[in-house]
């Protein structure tokens, strides 16, 4: 079926295969891409920076690579955007930020040097929340990114562009970030495929600092192959990462099976909230369901401190963002004010016009959280209970394998429907967070529509370095199901 | 009794070297109480003999080599700066 698809609707595996036998050219699909970036994106916005002359060189290098039966990495050819927080040398990255609007990176990240050496085709830099911060996309400091399912809606968030992108076909594949969610919420919402790696599992060399002990990169694909496929090439130690782990990374297209027999899916029962959207419980009990009957083991197990996550995060997260923020002084890079008397006025104004309502926000929560006399009350409390959740996990994976849960507890909301309610915003993020604080590994899959047509995601969570296990999960899944090839009508 | 009071809010900004229109003074008033009010569901827990995790990973102090390896060369970073003046950085006056 999917062989009917247009070219930017296909995953890469497919396209890379393609290419190969020579069934079509990277110059053609990467023009593919484009032409299609052009069609929809003033609708949809998914893009900050399109790079085509950059990617249509590596596209005709590909192609004479290929000509010459040059053997090539499996991502070589295959267009992929990039969330615009990731360092890209001689291209803007700017964190959808005022701050940094003419920040043109002097490097690359290590996550792009590793794309580069597979010979990507790098469409361009992808909307988000600035610097990462929110759950809609709506804090973009260059207008929000829409849902392609549904334009009047959001996108999720912080990696909105990214999913949308790979949900309406702007670029084969991408890469987010996810600090509390940021990649497995809006890849739900956009009916597409995204992991979080294990904390210290992909370099964060060049990827611009919101909460340095939960940020993560990850994959956001069309399909859980894809997902495999970039892992492998982005994972590893780096020297440039002193958090990066120093563990083997395997070759995670080894746990593509689609065999789940014998495994142990643990519920937890505090997933299955009141004010949880009935079709989205729905279609996850149905995919526990299905997983059952495929041979998997279900068991009831229960994570206590799961309340208290959203609390915990909304400490410390915005903590580590008020120090790693700090650096937006004016000074070195960046945005200045042009009304300054005096260096401490220049900082002030600097910041206070630079950055938007959100960042703001969080760096108030993160410096008052800090700040003398409130330091052990907030910051320290919520490192105590960052260890109870944690825990929670510890005992959780001694009896079960993966953990399935829904990604969140509504689908898309509408564009504007919470923007004056951070509080409420914040609190749909109350699936993804656990496993950030606990540093875990999680992938969204879709598992359903709702009866509007919206995409419903489901979340797995696996043990610290086993991300293997919860692609073989999803894996299986996803070749049971028609989700993965369904595509918006745009 | 209010979480945070308009006054504390105008001293975190001082902190935060942030500055703050009267509105967007009032609103984070407003918002920050209810974020905080929020946060003090924590208190229910009892952490008192609870260690704390600042990072998950079981690594401690990460050392390398000390050896000398080449810089950004200085025109490359300059070349980002608002400002600059005979191969530095340019600020505005810092003391009188």
């Amino acid at each position: 079926m999917s062989t009917e698809l247009p070219l930017y609707h296909r995953p890469a595996h497919e396209l890379s295969a393609a290419l190969r036998r020579g069934e079509i050219g990277t110059v053609e699909l990467a023009r593919a891409v484009f032409e299609r970036i052009r069609a929809v994106d003033e609708k949809l916005h998914t893009y900050l920076t399109v790079t085509e002359t950059i990617g249509m060189e590596t596209a005709a290098e590909v192609d004479r690579l290929l000509n010459r039966g040059e053997p090539l990495p499996p991502l070589a050819g295959i267009p992929i955007g990039i969330k615009d927080v990731i360092c890209t040398r001689g291209i803007r990255t700017t964190c959808a930020s005022k701050i940094l609007e003419p920040f043109v990176s002097p490097y690359d990240a290590t996550v792009m040097r590793k794309l580069h050496l597979q010979r990507i085709v790098l469409t361009g830099k992808l909307n988000m929340d600035e610097f990462a911060m929110g759950s809609s996309n709506e804090n973009s400091a260059f207008g929000p990114c829409r849902n392609p399912w549904d334009t009047d809606r959001v996108p999720g968030g912080s990696s909105g562009g990214s999913a949308a992108a790979v949900a309406a076909g702007t670029a084969i594949a991408a890469l987010g970030s996810d600090t509390g969610g940021s990649i497995r919420q809006p890849a739900a919402f956009c009916g597409v495929v995204g992991m979080k790696p294990t904390y210290g599992r992909v370099s964060r060399f060049g990827l611009v600092a919101f909460a340095s002990s939960l940020d993560q990169i990850g994959p956001l694909t069309k399909d859980v192959t894809d997902c495999a496929l970039i892992l492998n090439a982005i994972c590893g130690h780096d020297r440039y990462d002193s958090t990066s782990a120093d563990v083997p990374v395997p070759d995670f297209t080894e746990f593509l099976i689609p065999e789940v027999r014998g495994l142990r899916i643990g519920i937890p029962q505090e997933y299955f909230i009141e004010g949880i959207h009935p079709e989205v419980e729905t279609a996850v009990r149905r995919a526990i369901e299905q997983l059952s009957e495929m041979g998997a083991q279900i068991e009831e197990i229960s994570l206590p401190h799961t309340e208290y996550a959203v609390a915990t995060y909304y400490i410390i997260a915005p903590a580590e963002a008020s120090s790693n923020l700090a650096r937006y002084d004016g000074v070195r890079y960046g945005y200045r004010t042009p009304n300054a008397e005096d260096l401490i006025e220049m900082y002030r104004k600097t910041r206070g016009e630079g950055f938007g309502p959100e960042v703001k926000r969080r760096i108030m929560i993160g410096t008052y959280a800090l700040s003398s006399g409130y330091y052990d009350a907030y910051y320290l409390k919520a490192q105590k209970v960052r260890t109870l959740i944690k825990q929670d996990f510890d005992r959780a994976f001694e009896a079960v394998d993966v953990i399935l849960t829904p990604v969140t507890p509504t689908p898309a909301f509408r564009l504007g429907e919470l923007v004056d309610d951070p509080l409420q915003m914040y609190l749909s993020d109350i699936f993804t967070i656990p496993a950030n604080l606990a540093g875990l590994p999680g992938i969204s899959l879709p598992c359903g529509q709702t009866r509007e047509g919206l995409p419903i995601g489901m979340q797995l969570l696996g043990k610290p370095f086993d991300e293997g296990t919860i692609l073989r999960v999803a894996y299986a899944f996803e070749q049971a199901n028609p989700y993965h090839r369904l595509r918006p009508a745009l | 009794m209010p979480r945070i009071t308009l006054e504390e809010v105008e001293y975190v900004a001082q902190l935060a070297r942030l500055e703050l229109t009267e509105a967007e003074k009032r609103t984070l008033t407003e918002q920050l109480g209810r974020i905080l009010d929020y946060i003090a569901k924590l208190n229910e827990l009892n952490t008192d003999a609870v260690e704390p995790t600042s990072h998950v990973l079981p690594i401690r102090n990460i050392f390398r080599e000390d050896e000398a390896r080449d810089p950004m060369p200085r025109e490359e970073a300059l070349r980002l700066a608002p400002a600059r003046h005979d191969g530095y950085y340019e600020v505005p006056r810092v003391i009188e």
